[in-house]
């Protein structure tokens, strides 16, 4: 069973390296642009802040949990880069403060979650509209766009060394992915939150802290999303209320394409950095195509549903043979067959 | 402690916890009513204007799209689900709907209503079949569907709108008619809803969304076509939202691709403030409409008093927050409270 389900796991990611490749194919195809360097570095600005957001996703969608106000919290954070430079503040304490007002928005998530008790779904919906209700009361209808070039150079030039490909927000991307990367697969503790989404009360009864680990990881993405959130103001120069609003889809999205599993207990990091590189590419080509950006969703919201149906539909497919082969065996049905824990 | 009258039996017992739970219930829909003449007074005092004829008809014709949305989203919520597509629902029927007047002159306002229904019908169509036969957790479907929907909206209309003045008097004129003083839509939907209430009370198949949210595993060991009742909600749900697109549509006059955009957390705070626990299973029509008209009569008090219309999104969601913990509470005292019941009387 187990070595079943790596042998799924890794057709799920050679999967994605040639849904990647047929990409590149049709970006090539569509545009002689698309492996220029100012392209690429196009599509990392695109791409940054959701590939940041989906790290602490995928580590919260693997324990069976899920953060749906992300993209609040980056319009929050935004709202608030602009409204407190405006004031006056120097830029190295607006950072922290932003950064510091992201971690108690994911320590409140996961503390209505852990410690009171509440589905992470229905709390996230909430705070989702709490936290973007709290961006329009802190900037309003202003628009706050008069940063200093120093820190706007960030978002709009590529990393030093690159070739002029990678930007600073995949930079960081790349490097926070390193550190998730080793920590959910290399660490014990992240070892523990596949037990988590798998079987919460067996990693209980195995002495892991749920709801402390739960409640750390609810904190870290509030962290994390606060900074894409500040890289965001950065990236546009600009500080509105709206900023980042409905990314949470894409971030979802990625995270479930990359090959986790919606109820927990299963994906890779590996399996998400190449979900990124091909929802990315895909964007970028469609865009090189002339499609209608404001009707993006159509696309996103498809692969959203594909990568959740394809997974599925081989588990239904299984559990029709596994069935027909059972009553095969036994001709008079023998015990009814196990449902699957949803 | 030590008398628990004179019906000890089996029987009584049953009996008497289901009153406790009934009672408890039917004390929350009382809550909000309570929490309603509160705010509408306390408002009033300050600001009489706020009890004017027009303002309180405003609030009401505001109130029946939400309460309207919220009886579909009631029935998804029921059995354990979530609709997340209805505004996009509503947004597409919006735009398609007024947009028929605009290529045929002279349709029937009904055929309109109908063409509402049955787009809205088909998106719901869409959204049970991927959960239920797709095995996907609705939230995901809806989630997808919503940009989809809006996607597909966005290039149907392009950069266009309708604008009120190709839309026929008679439609505009749909939700400004009155009797005595109340809107004529606010009493049809009042009836929708009684309706709605009526039918989740006392048909078995309305009673089933219950015992599906209750207990999934269970509603099917006993029996109930669990795929079907929640294709079904679904449906209805999205029939419904497609209907209030077309109400929409009359009550603005100018649709846009952005109509109806972000409804659906305003329903679902609407849903849960009106005592639908969002774990499926309890709840009821009366309260998510109740709820529905206390979030819009809050917005209104807000507006009259002067407070800045940029804080209606974070006080939605602060309640939305707020319900959900509130019914976390009850749930748990309700099941310690019966727990100690049952321990004292087999004792």
């Amino acid at each position: 069973m187990a070595r079943e389900r790596v042998r799924s796991l890794v057709r799920w990611e050679v999967g994605l390296v040639f849904a990647l490749a047929a990409v590149i194919a049709f970006g090539v195809h569509s545009s002689p642009q698309f492996t220029t360097s100012f392209n690429v570095f196009y599509l990392n600005l695109s791409i940054g802040e959701i590939a940041i957001m989906a790290l602490p996703m995928t580590l919260l969608i693997v324990t069976g949990e899920i953060d749906l106000s992300v993209a609040s919290v980056l319009g929050m954070s935004s709202a608030l880069v602009g409204d407190l430079y405006s004031r006056g503040w120097s830029m190295p304490l607006v950072i922290g403060t932003v950064l510091v007002v992201g971690a108690v928005a994911g320590w409140f998530n996961g503390f209505l979650v852990t410690r009171v008790g509440l589905p992470s779904l229905a709390v996230t919906i909430g705070t989702l509209t709490l936290y973007r209700g709290i961006a329009v009361i802190v900037l309003g209808p202003d628009t706050v766009s008069s940063f200093p070039e120093k820190y706007t150079n960030l978002g709009v030039t590529p990393l030093p060394h690159t070739g002029g490909y990678l930007s600073y927000s995949v930079g960081i991307f790349i490097v926070l992915a390193i550190v998730f990367g080793v920590f959910l697969h290399a660490t014990s503790g992240g070892r523990s939150l596949f037990v988590m989404g798998a079987n919460e009360e067996a990693a209980r009864y195995a002495g892991i802290r749920v709801k402390r680990t739960k409640l750390v990881l609810f904190t870290v993405s509030g962290i994390v999303c606060a900074l894409a959130g500040i890289l965001y103001t950065f990236r546009l120069s600009t500080a509105v209320q709206d900023n980042g609003i409905g990314l949470e889809l894409s971030v979802v999205t990625v995270v479930l394409l990359g090959g986790v599993s919606i109820f927990g207990g299963r994906g890779t990091i590996i399996g998400v950095v190449l979900a990124i590189a091909v929802f990315a590419g895909l964007q970028n080509a469609l865009f090189l195509t002339d499609f209608e950006q404001r009707a993006m969703g159509v696309v996103t919201g498809t692969l959203l549903l594909l990568s959740v149906l394809i997974p599925n539909f081989s588990a239904f497919v299984a559990r029709g043979r596994e069935f027909v082969r059972r009553r095969g065996l036994r001709a008079d049905g023998g015990e009814p067959a196990v449902q699957e824990a949803s | 402690m030590t008398t628990v009258g004179a019906t000890t039996t089996p029987l009584g017992d049953v009996t008497n916890a289901r009153r406790l739970v009934d009672l408890v219930f039917r004390a929350r829909e009382f809550g909000i009513v309570v929490v309603l003449a509160i705010l509408v007074f306390a408002t009033a005092s300050i600001e009489s204007r706020f009890l004017d004829l027009s303002n309180v008809q405003f609030i009401l014709v505001d109130t029946t799209i939400f309460a309207l949305l919220a009886l579909g989203q009631t029935m998804v919520v029921l059995t354990r689900n979530v609709d997340l597509s209805i505004g996009s629902v509503l947004g597409l029927s919006a735009f398609l709907s007024a947009d028929l007047f605009g290529h045929h002159q002279g349709i029937p306002i009904a055929l309109v209503f109908l063409a509402g229904l049955g787009i809205g019908a088909g998106c719901g169509l869409a959204n049970g079949f991927l959960t239920v036969v797709g095995r996907v957790p609705s939230l995901v479907v809806t989630l997808a569907m919503l940009y989809i929907i809006r996607g597909i909206d966005v290039l149907v209309v392009g950069g266009g709108q309708v604008v009120a003045s190709s839309l026929p008097n008679s439609f505009i004129e749909i939700p400004k008619k009155t009797v005595v003083g109340i809107p004529v839509l606010a009493i049809v939907v009042a009836g929708v809803v009684a309706l709605g209430a009526y039918y989740l009370r006392s048909f078995r198949s309305g009673r089933e969304l219950y015992a599906i949210g209750s207990n999934p595993d269970a509603a099917r060991l006993a029996g109930i076509p669990s795929g079907r009742r929640v294709f079904t909600a679904f449906l209805v749900s999205g029939a419904i939202a497609g209907i209030a697109g077309v109400l929409y549509a009359a009550k603005y006059g100018t649709i846009d691709s952005t109509a109806g955009s972000g409804y659906e957390l305003q329903v679902i705070a609407a849903v849960v403030v009106g005592g639908v626990a969002i774990f499926g299973g309890s709840g009821s029509v009366v309260g998510a409409a109740l709820g529905a008209l206390l979030l819009n009569t809050i917005l209104s008090a807000l507006y009259v008093l002067g407070v800045s219309p940029f804080w209606n999104q974070a006080i939605a969601g602060a309640l939305l927050l707020g319900a959900i913990a509130l019914d976390r509470g009850i749930s748990l005292w309700l099941a310690a409270a019966l727990r100690k019941r049952r321990t004292h009387l087999g004792a």
